[in-house]
């Protein structure tokens, strides 16, 4: 009410309407990867084609390290705990424990995208021209002349600015233009896969027409939430909670639409039905992109969310999202059982993840939210270290992701098989390894919380979910290997990524404290309101 | 006409909206009716700032008409490129990733 009093006022009297104030420095690392995608953009209009990719990876890279380093100066310098332009951004703890998190795994990730390979993936994860139809003469002649795809670094880094938004974002506005700048250039990489492109343009239809369909509620949340406080800032809606006042109708009502958009970008159960189909479909690693970065934002945004803005409304919410949190921890779990297809079964595994991820936001306390912090890092590293394998176990057409063509590779080559198995078994929660102590960390929030029986349900479908995980593991290691089995074939970059995806879940595993300690430490002051 | 009718006119464009992703095969319809339902959301802001009395609402409509004309660039590029390859823009006929 009092800022468009004061903008009519100005507006009577001819003058000018003052201009925003922005602190530049607070935002840096967000404007640094958003102003790296620019440059990429015209890198690939002014740079000659074969010099594209020696110019977009270097960029990328320093990009991303640039906005980590400066994510912790911003997080050393002095106790963050503030709001930036305008109120629209959180620089706060979490959040910055967040987006140190995104930009590392982006890194890790970006690792898998650039590896090109000469021989050993031939020529790239990528589609050389998205535009050919495949199989035709266009895309053999573009296959022939090696040509890369470049457009992948500017996309990603426009994906990973969202990223950094999406958990920063103080007001709904803020949340769905960060959402929708997350996930425009993630629909279009899901389509980009060199090999088995028809099942990759399909992902990508299916990822776009039901994210575009999900971003639709959340829109329409945030409308109804804007109808009841009169404002989209979270902290407002929060304080219009607490005064009880106003339509109770437009609240819940918003508040449910506003979740079902959230926790569609999260896949929790019942919105989990995109995932296994775009975690298959897409090309590997933007599938640990999204596996890795798009859960930290998005979880970090519904931490933000259901901690800032709803926590006043816990007794509305709290039931539907046990009954969320269970069916997602029970259903990824048992459904991840079924799998033939590895690329699937790890989609159903992040289902499932999430679920546990969710027994946090039921907690609602400070142990619920760095426990999630924590559980995010590892699982993060983990995940990314494991497409990382997926996409070094190959035969002549591509991939070898189904998992009867895994059999025997322990004994073809053990070091990979080995290195897979360790991965499986952090996702399964054996000690000492990172997912132990992250699942331990959750689960004690929770019951701190007094939610013993989500925990219960929580520990039951990791037992079910260690099934399945076991059973890759003797499929690789306890059946005879087929005579023409697929090969190992490991690039240096790919190599690179899965030793420090599998060098975070063993430090993370075995000596947690630091970052655990981090955690806490990020989370004492909790989110800026 | 007071406020509450453009909400319930609102809430119906939405409503058929959702029915319409909900129902139809064509991948264009689809997503037209993806558009109506942000279509709505801009008439429910809009309405809602009036009630308010302010101007934010408003400012918040412009937004989404940008971040929908986006989306209409990757939507219909990636629709286009499905098209091209399978000859069909029906969503019943991309089934190879199932189960």
């Amino acid at each position: 009410m009092s800022r468009s009093s004061q903008v009519s006022a100005v507006l009577a009297q001819g003058g000018d309407i003052p201009a925003p104030h922005i602190e530049y420095d607070q935002i840096g690392p967000l404007l640094l990867v958003l102003g790296i995608a620019v440059a990429g953009v015209l890198v690939e209009a002014f740079v000659g084609r074969t010099w594209r990719y020696y110019a977009q990876v270097p960029l990328a890279f320093l990009g991303l390290a640039g906005a980590f380093a400066w994510t912790i100066v911003l997080g050393v310098h002095d106790e963050p705990h503030h709001v930036a332009a305008e109120g629209a951004l959180g620089v706060d703890g979490p959040t910055l424990f967040l987006q140190g998190t995104i930009l590392v795994l982006a890194l890790v990730s970006l690792l898998l995208i650039a590896e090109r390979g000469g021989s050993v993936v031939g020529g790239g994860h990528f589609a050389a021209q998205a535009s050919a139809l495949p199989g035709s003469e266009a895309e053999q002649r573009s296959a022939a002349a090696g040509i890369t795809q470049t457009e992948v670094f500017p996309l990603m880094m426009f994906a990973v600015g969202g990223m950094l938004m999406f958990p920063a974002s103080n007001d709904l506005l803020t949340m769905f233009v960060a959402l929708e700048v997350m996930s425009l250039p993630l629909y279009l990489l899901c389509g980009l896969a060199r090999r088995r492109r028809l099942l990759s343009q399909e992902a990508a239809v299916k990822y776009f027409l039901l994210g575009a369909f999900s971003s639709a509620f959340f829109l329409y949340g945030a409308a109804l939430l804007y109808g009841y406080a009169g404002s989209v800032r979270l902290a407002d809606i929060s304080a219009e909670i607490s005064k009880d006042a106003g339509s109770e109708t437009l609240l819940l009502a918003g508040v449910a639409l506003l979740s079902v958009g959230l926790l569609f970008k999260l896949g929790a159960v019942p919105f989990h039905m995109w995932k296994p189909d775009v975690y298959q479909g897409a090309p590997t690693p933007i599938t640990a992109l999204m596996a890795s970065c798009t859960l930290v934002a998005a979880f970090g945004a519904i931490l933000r969310v259901y901690y800032v803005g709803f926590e006043t409304l816990k007794w509305d919410w709290e039931p539907i999202m046990w009954g969320v949190a269970i069916l997602t921890m029970v259903i990824g779990a048992v459904i991840a059982i079924t799998q033939t297809d590895l690329k699937r079964m790890l989609a159903y595994s992040s289902i499932a993840h999430a679920g546990f991820l969710l027994t946090a936001v039921v907690a609602t306390s400070r142990d619920g939210l760095s426990s999630a912090l924590f559980y995010l890092a590892a699982y993060g590293f983990t995940t990314v270290g494991a497409f990382a394998v997926i996409t070094m176990v190959r035969d002549a057409g591509g991939e070898a992701a189904h998992l009867s063509r895994w059999a025997g590779l322990g004994k073809r080559s053990p070091v990979v098989a080995g290195t897979f198995a360790f991965f499986l078994l952090a996702f399964a929660g054996i000690p000492l390894t990172s997912g132990f102590t992250g699942k331990f960390a959750v689960f004690k929030a929770a019951v701190q919380a007094d939610a013993t029986p989500l925990v219960i349900v929580g520990v039951i479908s990791s037992a079910i979910a260690a099934f399945f995980y076991v059973r890759v593991i003797v499929v690789m290691f306890f059946s005879e290997p087929e005579a023409d089995g697929p090969t190992v074939v490991a690039g240096p970059a790919t190599a690179a990524a899965v030793a420090l995806g599998l060098t975070a879940t063993v430090v993370l595993g075995v000596l947690p404290q630091p970052i655990l300690d981090l955690a806490g430490h990020a989370t004492t002051h909790m989110f800026v309101r | 006409m007071s406020p509450g009718h453009y909400l319930a006119l609102s809430a119906i464009l939405f409503t058929i909206g959702a029915l319409g992703v909900l129902v139809r095969r064509n991948a264009i319809v689809v997503f037209m009716c993806v558009e109506l339902m942000l279509n709505a959301t801009n008439l429910a802001f809009v309405s809602f700032s009036r009630m308010h009395g302010e101007l934010d609402g408003q400012i918040i409509a412009f937004f989404v008409m940008v971040v929908a004309a986006a989306e209409v660039v990757v939507g219909l590029a990636i629709i286009m490129t499905i098209f091209r390859t399978r000859r069909s823009s029906s969503v019943d006929d991309a089934n190879l990733l199932k189960y």
